[in-house]
């Protein structure tokens, strides 16, 4: 049986008849079209899928759409709104050329972004252990280390939050 | 990767849980954090008729100190809440270096330190540090609350000792003693990620150099989480040198019983145990005498 429920992602709530076996990460991508949230593993160990709920990261794969009925999710669409103008983090992964196939990229950016809005100056070791839930296939792990550095400088300048 | 289908159910309370619970029967899955039971649905090894989520039951994730009833951390607190407790990084720092090091950020932002004993799994991180402590589990059920020595609870991989209608709401830790000393040590193959390969878990409690009790717990080379009945002997009533840890460490080793499997071999398990056991007895050696 369905429930009706309602999410809210992204700032937007969204009234929706979901089936109780549907995860977050289907009713994101195939309901709300918000496809940058990808689904590599569907068992916690990839992080492609990941987005914040609350504040904080989770694996959309592994959580059930009714389990976060009217909470604040967000997703890498959240991180630049206008769709054109790229949030600190997105800037800093296309400058320092983080991005290879691109699968991985939007879990890393919202590790990224539940990292830094706990802790905004990173050492090396914190961003990587911030990371340690992504694989990357391209293995493009360095220069992703260096895109989160980047970002923490740039949203310090800018006094950017997440 | 679609989920099988199932009724869903958000009881607010724990009696209404355990109604729906008893009601369901043998189809029903308790659901915590969902970072076990969603996986063993998405691999079809799991599919439960009805799914009752307990995180929507006030109070049943609190986390509670007193310096002499000690801690209690309730089934849904999260395990990167337990991590980051103040009063469970104060009193209790390997309970939180165990939650810490559960998994990823994100199953450690889902997943629960309850959620990880009842899945029972030999590798279980937050075991062997809980069951050095003494632990219990605060089980309820249809015939009312029981509490049950953590070391009862684990029955094979996968099979814990809760009855059908029970649920474990809280473990309950012993307020922390001076003089006792814990650590928990792990090795896996993709840094602390991974699930572990190995895991151990001591406590010792210390009169001046000689420890006078010591629980030592191994995990991931036994169908359940098992104590080493014969390392702990070795050091009871001893000095803690490097040549006794360094025995109790081979005891540890010899009296394992590891198979080989995706995440390492036999041999190496072995290897290991002596390795972590070594650590974690001097870890918790110098704990306890700093206490």
């Amino acid at each position: 049986m369905k429930h009706l429920i309602e999410l809210k992602v992204n700032g937007d709530t969204y009234s929706l008849a979901v089936d109780p076996w549907r995860t977050l990460n289907e009713v994101l991508r195939d309901d709300l079209n918000l496809t940058g949230t990808k689904l590599g593993c569907g068992s916690g160990d990839c992080g492609a899928c990941t987005v914040l709920v609350d504040g904080r990261s989770v694996s959309s794969c592994l959580t059930l759409a009714l389990e976060v009925q009217g909470k604040d999710i967000q997703t890498v669409e959240g991180l630049a709104p206008s769709g054109e103008e790229l949030h600190p983090i997105q800037e800093a992964f296309v400058e320092t050329g983080a991005i290879q196939c691109g699968f991985c990229t939007s879990g890393m950016e919202m590790s990224a972004a539940y990292l830094l809005s706990r802790n905004s100056s990173p050492t090396e070791q914190e961003i990587r252990e911030g990371l340690s839930g992504h694989l990357c296939r391209c293995t493009g792990y360095i220069q992703i280390v260096e895109a989160v550095s980047e970002a923490a400088k740039k949203m310090k300048q800018s006094g950017n939050e997440v | 990767m679609t989920l099988p289908k199932f009724e869903y159910f958000a009881p607010q309370t724990l009696h209404e849980a355990q109604q729906l619970l008893t009601d369901k029967g043998e189809g029903a899955h308790l659901l915590a954090g969902g970072t076990d039971l969603l996986v063993k649905m998405n691999h079809g090894l799991l599919k439960p008729a009805s799914v009752i989520a307990l995180k929507h039951i006030e109070g049943l994730g609190e986390i509670s100190f007193d310096p002499k009833a000690g801690l209690k951390i309730g089934a849904t607190a999260l395990l990167a809440d337990v991590a980051a407790h103040p009063d469970i990084l104060k009193y209790y720092p390997a309970i939180a270096a165990a939650a810490s090091e559960t998994a990823n950020v994100q199953i450690r932002n889902m997943g629960t330190v309850a959620g990880n004993l009842c899945n029972a799994a030999p590798s279980a991180d937050n075991a062997p540090t809980l069951l050095a402590m003494n632990a219990k589990a605060l089980i309820s059920g249809r015939k009312g609350e029981r509490q049950l020595p953590l070391d009862q609870f684990f029955m094979g991989p996968g099979k814990n000792a809760l009855e059908p209608g029970e649920i474990l709401t809280a473990l309950h830790v012993p307020a922390p003693d001076s003089g006792t000393g814990v650590s928990y040590q792990h090795i896996s193959a993709r840094g602390k990620v991974d699930i572990s390969a190995v895991c151990v878990g001591v406590m010792v409690r210390m009169k001046k150099n000689i420890c006078s009790d010591a629980r030592i717990f191994l995990g991931a080379v036994a169908p359940v989480p098992m104590r080493a009945f014969e390392a702990e002997a070795i050091v009871n009533g001893q000095e803690l040198t490097e040549a006794m840890i360094e025995a109790a460490g081979k005891a540890a080793s010899d009296q394992s019983k590891p198979i080989t499997d995706v995440r390492s071999s036999a041999d190496y398990r072995k290897k290991m145990v002596a390795v972590l056991t070594r650590r974690a007895l001097t870890e918790a050696r110098d704990r306890a005498l700093n206490s």
